[in-house]
């Protein structure tokens, strides 16, 4: 007997048709509503339920939320369901509901929480239950920044059945990535890095054995910190940035690295975590020798401007371009299929002066030489 | 009733046996043969056993399986049936491996007891005549190549690259820079073992993407050069199928910090006899007889990996090397090497695989091996031209240039529009009775395929498979299910890789499998359900 959690936010996604850029917020929602938006999420959660019931073939108990959270449209295919709660908190369901049914579902130890949204969604599941049980995005938002959703609706429900089936088996922290509506509306994207869900990911079905296996993204990623630990040097000043593959160089330290901050290391030790800007300027300043350390974030390479803002120009023109480390699994430099590593700082000319080719860093003794372009 | 001549398509079903594993099916006291008994003297015999340490001897016989003939006879045609093997396909579907016809005849010159029944230990008096062809075979890979000297001991392509690999390790040591000159660096659509064997070797490894033209990034490779670089690996025309003319450039940076060039040269197919490692500025290369010297691939081996060096470099080489002493006319096996890396393989190289590739020469001579390179460059870029008017399919980098013998496809656009990954197509194609190879990982060009025709098809079967693929790729946008969950023709629907990728589980002996058996792997019949 699987089970299986369903979260829908049915009005993630009516902002982008009528321009909003989001839904975030009851206004924002108000407005969008008076524009003639009309819900976009249960139709995109229909048919991953559609591709979901087509492919399963194990026992399953789902887990929803009432009325159109969930049991709506999922009532059309099964019996078997519980409410995880009777009935939403307001009037109307929000983002506390979402949050409220993600952690009932944890308790209930759901095998999968599929749910339908957008960035917005993703970042409240994020906040409810981390990385303790697996989840699966249906997109539906205007924002999708976040690794955590599958391509279309329908492939979430393939490969939420195929999850729930044992066909997949292996899962892998997904940056939920976070815009600030606010600025995006006003023509500026200003993602941030928001946290991990861990999702379900297919390798390939037919997999030629003559490349071998590949190591876990989790080994790559010790195999990178103990390059760049034994290469570190006595009375630098390290700044590390946000990431899970530049934490592994925190754990691999010893040190309580903040996985979205940046933070100060010296000899070894942690001198200044989740730093601001104002910090990180005041720390360079005391040092002579300062490196950073980097790592792309999400599927578009930027290495900065995106998720670590406080590295801002000051900082980087401080610490000067030979003094960034950029780290980076291989599968991740792959999944860029080509395109260049970006920076966008926020001041063009910085940005122009960083082009070039960097090594980075990607296994033990192994590194790339890859393109940064602005 | 035939195929289809008109669509090209088969209605073909590949064999089902559902074959148990040969030791599930022995019984015990089951013979082949029967043997006459032997007495006392022959059964136990005393002198010489006591010789081996009682710790070798066994107590117990060995555990093999026990079968009649004719069941063991059954039990491996079926499994060749459950095959799709390069005799029985259009084998053009493995890109990179390069599969081309293996004449028979060769076969049966390998064969022959004159060659089979030789013991590598017998005089080498009584063997002049394999010298020869080995010393002869050496001279014809010298010509090709430019180099000066060949090993002929390497197994295979990754066998050469470590072959290399350890020859560029000694000269490094035996110039005092062992700590200095200890990084080697290769591109990404290099075969992986060039970085694999590097390491293995104690260097870094630095690796280079390409330029938006689909050739190494030229920028790169300056930006990674130093007084630190002990060699760069590379591959040209790479994986990819796109001829990098600026090779003799790149050889010439890294001479200028002082460092080695090494060509792997696995697949030669497309270049052979038209240019050479020597004029691209290389010290060291490698071909697969296996691949472009047309022995089979064997399954995994034995193939041959053949090594080529500079003079300077020829004092490393493996030993022995076959010489040839002219004032007493004979061939010999040569240890004289100075600074050898030693063995890398027992004995003197895969001798069936180097008379295969002898013969395939000898019978070709210097015209037909151009002409099999230039026909092998045709066919790939008829079929090149016949996949890109394929809906969905495209050749990733320098759009509008002719390719190479080979060609990295991409289903990208297909994938966007229909959800059909190339997995799923690799599937279906199983149901046509062909295949196709994705790539190496990772995949840096989207949903990848990889087709290489090499000279042996003819147009009606590139045609053929054409079709096949064209067929799949329509399926796609009007019936994806179907290719979806393909193989519906095919010996077994799915392979769980989930066994090979986790040690607690694999197992590669029917000991280890017997032992994980019980606390592994679920009792067989539950697997199956």
């Amino acid at each position: 007997m699987k089970k299986i959690g369903l979260i829908v936010n049915p009005i993630a996604g009516m902002g982008g048709a009528v321009g909003l850029k989001g839904t975030d917020g009851i206004h924002t929602l108000e407005k969008a509503l008076a524009l003639g938006a009309t819900p976009r999420a249960p139709q995109r959660a229909r048919e991953a339920l559609e591709a979901l019931f087509k492919c399963i073939n194990v026992d399953s108990l789902f887990y929803t939320c009432p009325q159109d959270m969930g049991e709506n449209l999922l009532k059309v295919y099964t019996k078997n369901y519980k409410l995880a709660f009777p009935k939403f908190k307001g009037e109307l369901s929000s983002s506390l509901d979402t949050i409220e049914a993600a952690k009932l579902m944890k308790e209930c130890k759901v095998d999968l929480i599929l749910f339908a949204g957008g960035d917005g969604t993703a970042r409240d599941i994020c906040s409810a239950i981390g990385l303790d049980v697996p989840v699966l995005g249906i997109p539906s938002g205007v924002k999708i920044h976040s690794a955590a959703f599958a391509v279309t609706p329908a492939k979430a429900g393939e490969l939420a059945a195929k999850f729930l089936s044992g066909k997949v088996r292996n899962l892998k922290e997904s940056e939920v990535m976070d815009i600030d509506e606010e600025a995006y509306r006003a023509g500026e994207v200003k993602a941030r890095l928001f946290g991990y869900l861990l999702i379900p990911w297919e390798r390939n079905k037919i997999q030629s054995r003559k490349a071998g296996t590949m190591p876990s993204e989790r080994a790559i990623q010790q195999a990178i910190a103990e390059e760049v630990v034994t290469n570190m040097e006595e009375g630098t000043l390290y700044l590390l940035g946000p990431g899970t593959t530049v934490k592994a160089i925190g754990d691999r330290l010893g040190i309580e690295k903040s996985l979205l901050g940046v933070d100060g290391v010296l000899d070894g030790s942690l001198i200044g975590k989740d730093l601001i800007e104002k910090e990180i300027l005041k720390l360079v300043e005391q040092h002579k020798k300062v490196k950073v350390i980097v790592s792309p974030i999400g599927g578009q390479g930027y290495i900065l401007g995106r998720g670590n803002l406080q590295l801002s120009p000051r900082v980087i023109r401080r610490v000067a371009k030979e003094n960034i480390i950029i780290v980076s699994t291989p599968q991740k430099i792959a999944s860029l299929h080509g395109s260049p590593l970006l920076v966008d700082s926020g001041d063009a000319n910085l940005d122009k002066s960083m082009r070039g080719v960097y090594p980075v860093i990607t296994g033990y003794r192994e590194r790339m030489m890859y393109r940064v372009e602005a | 009733m035939g195929m289809n001549m008109e669509t090209k398509l088969r209605d073909f079903h590949q064999a089902r046996w559902d074959e148990p594993i040969i030791y599930e099916l022995s019984r015990e006291g089951e013979r082949g043969i029967l043997i006459p008994e032997v007495d006392e003297v022959m059964r136990y015999p005393d002198e010489g056993l006591e010789e081996i340490p009682q710790e070798l001897r066994r107590e117990a016989p060995p555990n093999l399986p026990e079968m009649g003939q004719m069941r063991v006879l059954r039990h491996y045609l079926r499994l060749s049936q459950e095959n799709l093997g390069a005799d029985l396909n259009i084998d053009i579907g493995q890109g990179t491996c390069t599969m081309k016809y293996s004449p028979k005849i060769n076969d049966q010159l390998a064969a022959n007891p004159k060659v089979s029944e030789l013991h590598p230990f017998q005089s080498q008096e009584t063997v002049q005549g394999l010298l020869k062809m080995m010393y002869e075979t050496e001279q014809y890979l010298r010509g090709i190549s430019g180099m000066d000297r060949f090993s002929l001991h390497p197994g295979g392509g990754s066998h050469a690259i470590f072959t290399i690999a350890s020859i560029v390790r000694a000269w490094v040591d035996s110039r005092g820079e062992s700590d200095k000159r200890d990084e080697i660096i290769t591109t990404i659509f290099s075969h992986p073992s060039n970085a694999a064997a590097s390491k293995l070797k104690g260097f870094k490894v630095i690796t280079i993407y390409p330029g938006p033209d689909g050739r190494p990034d030229i920028e790169a490779l300056k930006a990674a050069v130093s007084e630190r670089t002990a060699a760069l690996f590379i591959t040209n025309p790479e994986d990819i199928g796109i001829y990098n003319s600026r090779i003799k450039e790149f050889t010439d940076i890294v001479h200028s910090v002082g460092g080695l060039c090494s060509y792997d040269q696995a697949n030669l197919n497309g270049i052979m006899g038209l240019t050479r490692a020597r004029e691209a500025g290389f010290d060291l290369c490698f071909y697969n007889l296996h691949k472009t010297f047309s022995s089979p691939h064997g399954c995994g081996g034995p193939g041959g990996g053949v090594v080529g060096v500079t003079e300077e470099l020829a004092q490393f080489l493996p030993v022995p090397l076959v010489s040839f002493d002219e004032t007493t006319g004979k061939y010999f096996l040569d240890y004289d090497v100075p600074n050898t890396i030693g063995k890398v393989k027992d004995f003197y190289g895969v001798v069936p695989v180097i008379l295969r590739a002898y013969a395939w020469i000898r019978s070709l001579g210097e015209e037909g091996l151009k002409e099999a390179a230039k026909v092998a460059l045709l066919n790939n870029n008829y079929i090149f031209k016949k996949i890109l008017d394929i809906k969905g399919a495209s050749a990733p980098y320098a759009e509008g240039e002719l390719r190479m013998e080979q060609v990295r496809y991409s289903w990208e656009k297909l994938y966007k529009d229909t959800g059909v990954t190339t997995t799923d197509i690799q599937n279906r194609m199983f149901d046509f009775g062909v295949h196709y190879w994705t790539s190496h990982e990772p995949w840096i060009v989207p949903e990848p395929f990889t087709i290489e025709p090499t000279e042996s098809y003819s147009k009606d079967e590139l045609d053929e498979f054409i079709a096949i693929l064209k067929h799949v790729a329509n399926e796609a946008y009007t019936n994806p299910e179907i290719v979806k969950t393909a193989p519906h023709k095919s010996v077994i629907h799915h392979i769980d890789h989930d066994y090979l990728d986790d040690p607690e589980k694999w197992a590669i002996t029917w000991r280890a499998y017997k032992k994980k058996y019980t606390g592994y792997f679920e009792p067989r019949k539950n697997r199956d359900e």
